[in-house]
């Protein structure tokens, strides 16, 4: 049977982590079909059919489905259903918010997160903050499945799958989109950076993220924070990284004034190495640290700025 | 308007769970439990609405066994007015809740239902959003910010890229980020006065929800672990190090 994958996207391109949907679906099954809805989303339908992996692209033009309304969407997605086997989508703020919705409307239950495709029913999910590895099952004749994008290689580039245009069910009149406050930022986004310097309740003020600013710039990171620095009003709320935040496994995780509970390190600790920065040789984020230093962050970090810039 | 809040027990957050010997799941025998931070402010936040004379009426639901009922004590003990129970031991999975809530949601009507984005057990992020769909209602997720007026509600939202800003239509399904607010603690006096509070225990067969779970759990496992590696003493050695011996920068 074929694999659904719906991608979110901005226009112009599907968001990076459909990439590796792609893949996710493609252990699921080998027929793999990515929806693309939106108003004006044919760049975007192109990209997804640009994917290795990718055997069509159906795209839905609607206004309706311009930004994403769960409300929306979900219909559509569910018209699409009987054609396929498995729903996928990313477990980033779209796939959470759409996916759950879906699945109620097929009456199937969902595996949320997965981060293994076992076998075309059987996926290994993360519980208790990826404090234990559940290994679920699903008899559903639909499986409703998000995957956690840093745990799937990402397609290549460089197919050509045709696009199919199929039309939009409009808007069903639930909800209305207003408008949005996006966090403005030419630094690589953190899921997909390669080195992420992060900061927590240490940097004691918005202002001493600047520090971790110049540090991430002078290495082309991505920036994020523990909850303590977001609930502190240091940084926005999409910085966060942890259980109920963004999930990363960059290259490099540099941890600098975050002490490391267990529900940020759910969020990064898969990262290839990790670094960490505290003035507390006790902090849980050094057992998770392949290199520490203990010590004064506002010393360590200009010293380490200034060393990372002389090659 | 009657606003109803779901209330889930779980593992304290604060106890380092302990996956099982026989890899079926994870000890929950003589560990704290509390109520999900999650609906936690989800309760909160109704509690506000009625403060604030947007609420008349705030139901308590949670699902599971007896000892939900303290569960569903202490958001009595935080303001909310009175309790339903559906009582099992069986297991429970997200679209089984979402079932249950949609048979007590047509029950007691409610103007608004709030739960909590996810549960920290479990970390499925479901429930609310299959309780809209069932109901045929909007869905608010992740909200960051809550206003309801005039057979509206105005949900700003935590995404990916920063805040959203959504306008839904009544009734609905919320779902609680954590800066929605910061939940209140029970006084002394409200404890007391919350064990006073009805609570009206149901079986799930009563509501006519086949609560048949649809994932089946093969097994439970602890994760890979992560060794603890070295301390370095000096922001060259650190650099040396990532350059020459990680080769990440």
């Amino acid at each position: 049977m074929a694999i659904l994958v719906v991608a979110a996207h901005d226009g112009k391109t599907v968001r990076a982590n459909v990439a590796n949907a792609v893949t996710a679906a493609g252990q699921m099954g080998p027929d793999v079909t990515v929806l693309v809805a939106g108003s004006n989303c044919a760049d975007a339908a192109k990209s997804a059919a640009a994917l290795q992996g990718v055997a069509k692209v159906l795209q839905a033009e609607d206004a309706a489905y311009a930004n994403w309304l769960a409300e929306d969407i979900a219909p559509l997605v569910v018209k699409l259903a009987p054609n396929y086997s498995h729903i996928v989508m990313a477990a980033d703020s779209v796939g959470k918010n759409v996916a759950p919705r879906v699945a109620a409307l097929l009456d199937v239950g969902q595996v949320s997160e997965a981060i293994q495709v076992v076998s075309p029913d059987t996926f290994v999910r993360p519980i208790y903050a990826g404090n234990a590895m559940a290994t679920v099952q699903t008899a559903d004749k639909i499986k409703v499945v998000t995957i956690r994008p840093t745990n799937f290689k990402a397609a290549a580039g460089g197919g050509s799958a045709p696009i199919e245009q199929i039309g939009g069910d409009g808007a069903k009149g639930l909800s209305s989109y207003v408008g949005a406050e996006l966090s403005k930022s030419e630094r690589p986004e953190l899921t997909s950076a390669k080195i992420v310097v992060s900061g927590g309740r240490g940097l004691a003020s918005g202002e001493n993220f600047k520090l971790l600013e110049t540090l991430a710039d002078k290495l082309g990171a991505g920036l994020g924070a523990s909850r303590a620095a977001v609930d502190a009003g240091y940084v926005p709320n999409d910085y966060q990284v942890g259980q109920t935040g963004k999930v990363v496994a960059p290259d490099l995780y540099i941890a600098i004034g975050i002490s490391g509970a267990i529900q940020h390190l759910a969020g990064m600790k898969d990262s290839k190495t990790i670094v960490a920065i505290n003035k507390d040789e006790e902090a849980p984020i050094f057992q998770v640290a392949d290199y520490g230093i203990v010590g004064d962050l506002f010393q360590i970090v200009p010293e380490l700025t200034a060393a990372v810039e002389k090659k | 308007m009657k606003v109803l809040v779901a209330v889930k027990r779980v593992i304290d957050y604060n106890v380092k769970i302990r996956v099982k010997a026989d890899n079926t799941g994870v000890e929950t025998a003589n560990v704290k439990m509390s109520m999900n931070p999650f609906d936690e402010i989800a309760v909160e936040e109704a509690i506000r609405m009625k403060e604030k004379g947007a609420a008349t009426e705030i139901i308590a639901f949670s699902a599971g066994p007896a000892q939900c009922q303290e569960t569903i004590r202490t958001a009595l003990a935080m303001g909310a007015d009175r309790g339903v129970l559906v009582q099992t031991d069986a297991e429970l999975q997200p679209l089984a809740v979402a079932k249950l809530l949609k048979a007590v949601v047509e029950k007691e009507q409610p103007g608004l239902v709030i739960v909590g984005k996810q549960a920290i057990d479990d970390d499925s992020n479901q429930t609310g959003q299959m309780l809209a769909a069932l109901l045929g209602w909007s869905q608010g997720t992740f909200a960051n910010k809550l206003n309801v007026a005039d057979g509206t509600a105005e949900v700003k939202r935590e995404v990916d890229g920063g805040l959203e800003n959504i306008k839904i239509k009544l009734p609905a399904v919320i779902t609680t980020d954590l800066r929605l607010n910061e939940p209140r603690y029970a006084s002394l006096p409200n404890i007391m006065k919350a064990k006073k509070k009805p609570i009206e225990t149901l079986a799930p067969e009563a509501l006519g929800v086949d609560i048949t779970p649809r994932l089946k759990t093969l097994k439970v496992e602890e994760p890979p672990k992560r060794k603890a590696g070295i301390k370095v003493k000096t922001v060259a050695e650190l650099v040396d190090k990532l350059r020459n011996e990680a080769g990440v920068i």
